[in-house]
């Protein structure tokens, strides 16, 4: 389709302008980007505004308060707590489970990949249930815990189990697809010029694979953070001692104290604005990488 | 038959190490506790655990979760395409920090999501007050669940069609056009059908999502019994009354659910490579 026709220069004949044949009419690329930018707007960002303007509504002296009273930091002192014990377990197992999976050719391969992948397709809910199958009152080990004066539901190893369980596959799924793209060459001449095992994962392996394995982490640790389901069903929400932050959300929101809900929502808010920006600089990086080699 | 003769042979270490303790872990935090479930689901006799997934308000509610998560994935499988095509495609300012938003309902915790969703739609709220007048009452209904779901399914369209998008050959639609293809026709016969097998993957993950969510749910659902209470809901609302049986069978019924769901999508995942490799083929 001719667009435009105009006289480029006095001294040379007319041009004609074309419509490139691999784009959309103008105004069709506008009306596409206005209705995406618009619903990202009113999907993504307005919750997002929303929080912090609800969280600031009634004055900074609140929202200070709301953050700081004693069960708030309860909460977060538990909520880091617990990523600090789950995260580390599930980056051993992510580095462990991709080094079998993308260095080894073995039988069966593909199914224990769909089971790594279990946890994601298996509601937060039951993540949290079987907990208490295994460990609550009548459970499996319910009673032998007790008798050791053990308590796992309903307090923090509850929690922690529970979140082990959704973060489960976050490492793993990063590193897999990656070490499996880069093969074994590298792996295998360090070998045959006589480096250990550990020395090759540590001077061949982990620098090629270090940004993936900090993006798996970092989100692995928003989840980890944020996770209400399968938290909510193992914690028995006891106020100062097994409420994590979003939990803490949800008990100080049903009692109606919506400012402190929505101040303690905020600092789980920007968590996942700093988690996206980190992310960003981590991908970039491992797309760099990626050219490099 | 060893380990070893199950695997081919490599010069590397550490498989036995690796393999060994990736089973062990495995079953530790996932296989172990799934395993209750069953078993104690087993535990009940047949007619116990068909009339507890048949009771009229459990029914209520698989059709409330279901139909709410194939609604919410069906506008992310619009939507999600839409926004991964303007990505690919367009130019804009900004553009970076929309491609890093999409990722937010990944990072930002269900419930934040779900009150700040209530604050929005709520009879109060910026967009609930003007639906209202409108005589749309969107918290505390269906909608207001869709709407949640829609929110927490829609980062799955887009980054699965946008690397395939990315990667796309844009020969083809030269030649498409040079054949002297329309731009709507080119869309249709060659771009779309190509996106088409990881547009059904990041559907069915936002659908399996949107069932199992909870998080983001509960606060704008308003949780009545057969009208707005999902079925998560329902084994949290079981296991506060002890009733351990219900919320197990419950749970056993969703996990089904959720394992034919894992099947499809692996085998849609299968299907995407395999395409991928085929289409690779066909442009060397």
């Amino acid at each position: 389709m001719i667009i435009a026709t105009k006289k480029w220069f006095d001294d040379r004949p007319t041009m004609t302008v074309y419509q490139p044949a691999v784009t959309e009419k103008k105004w069709v690329r506008r009306a596409l980007l206005s209705i995406a930018l618009t619903f990202i707007s009113a999907c993504l960002i307005l919750p997002l505004l929303m929080v912090l303007y609800e969280a600031l509504r009634s004055g900074w002296d609140v929202y200070l308060a709301s953050i700081t009273e004693p069960d708030a930091l309860a909460a977060i002192r538990l909520t880091l707590l617990v990523a600090a014990i789950s995260v580390p377990l599930n980056l051993v197992f992510g580095v462990m489970a991709s080094w079998a999976i993308a260095k080894f050719d073995f039988f069966g391969k593909r199914f224990l990949l769909t089971l790594i992948d279990l946890p994601f397709s298996v509601s937060p809910v039951i993540a949290g249930l079987v907990f208490i199958l295994l460990f609550g009152t009548g459970g499996w080990f319910g009673d032998e815990m007790t008798a050791m004066g053990w308590q796992i539901v309903f307090a923090v190893p509850g929690i922690v189990l529970a979140t082990l369980f959704v973060t489960f596959p976050f490492v793993a799924r990063e590193l897999i697809p990656l070490m499996q793209s880069q093969g074994t060459d590298e792996e295998e001449a360090a070998r045959v010029l006589g480096a250990s095992g550990w020395t090759i994962f540590t001077r061949v392996t982990l620098p090629n694979i270090k940004w993936g394995l900090l993006y798996g982490v970092i989100l692995c640790n928003a989840r980890a953070m944020g996770d209400f389901g399968a938290v909510s069903v193992v914690s028995g929400h006891i106020r100062g001692v097994t409420n994590t932050l979003p939990l803490h959300v949800e008990v100080v929101y049903n009692e109606y104290q919506f400012t402190a809900a929505f101040a303690c929502a905020s600092l789980l808010a920007f968590l996942a604005i700093i988690t996206l920006i980190i992310k960003e600089i981590f991908y970039r990086n491992l797309q760099n990488q990626r050219v490099k080699s | 038959m060893t380990l070893r003769k199950m695997k081919a042979y490599s010069v590397l270490p550490g498989f036995s190490l690796s393999l060994g303790y990736t089973l062990f872990y495995l079953g530790l935090i996932v296989l172990l506790p799934i395993s209750a479930l069953v078993v104690k689901t087993m535990s009940l006799s047949w007619s116990e655990f068909w009339s507890v997934i048949t009771d009229a308000r459990v029914v209520a509610s698989y059709k409330l979760t279901f139909g709410t998560a194939l609604f919410a994935a069906s506008v992310n499988l619009i939507f999600g395409s839409l926004v991964a095509w303007v990505l690919v495609r367009y130019q804009f300012k900004g553009k970076r920090i929309v491609d890093a938003l999409i990722d937010l309902p990944f990072a930002l915790p269900t419930a934040v999501a779900g009150i700040a969703l209530v604050a929005i739609y709520g009879p109060n709220g910026p967009l609930g007050s003007v639906l209202l007048e409108w005589g749309i009452k969107v918290a505390y209904t269906p909608v207001g669940i869709t709407l949640a779901l829609i929110f927490i399914g829609f980062p799955f369209v887009v980054r699965t069609v946008q690397p395939i998008l990315e990667d796309f050959e844009q020969e083809l639609e030269e030649a498409s056009a040079a054949l002297g293809a329309g731009r709507w026709y080119t869309i249709r016969r060659v771009i779309l059908p190509h996106l088409f097998p990881s547009m059904l993957t990041g559907f069915s993950l936002a659908f399996a999502r949107g069932v199992g969510e909870y998080g983001s749910v509960i606060f704008i659902a308003g949780n009545i019994p057969m009208v707005s209470e999902i079925t998560p809901l329902l084994i949290i609302t079981k296991l506060e009354q002890y009733d351990y049986a219900g919320a197990t069978a419950i749970a056993c019924a969703m996990l089904l659910f959720s394992l034919l769901m894992l099947l499809v999508i692996n085998g849609l995942q299968g299907w995407l490579e395999r395409r991928e490799k085929q289409f690779e083929g066909v442009m060397a």
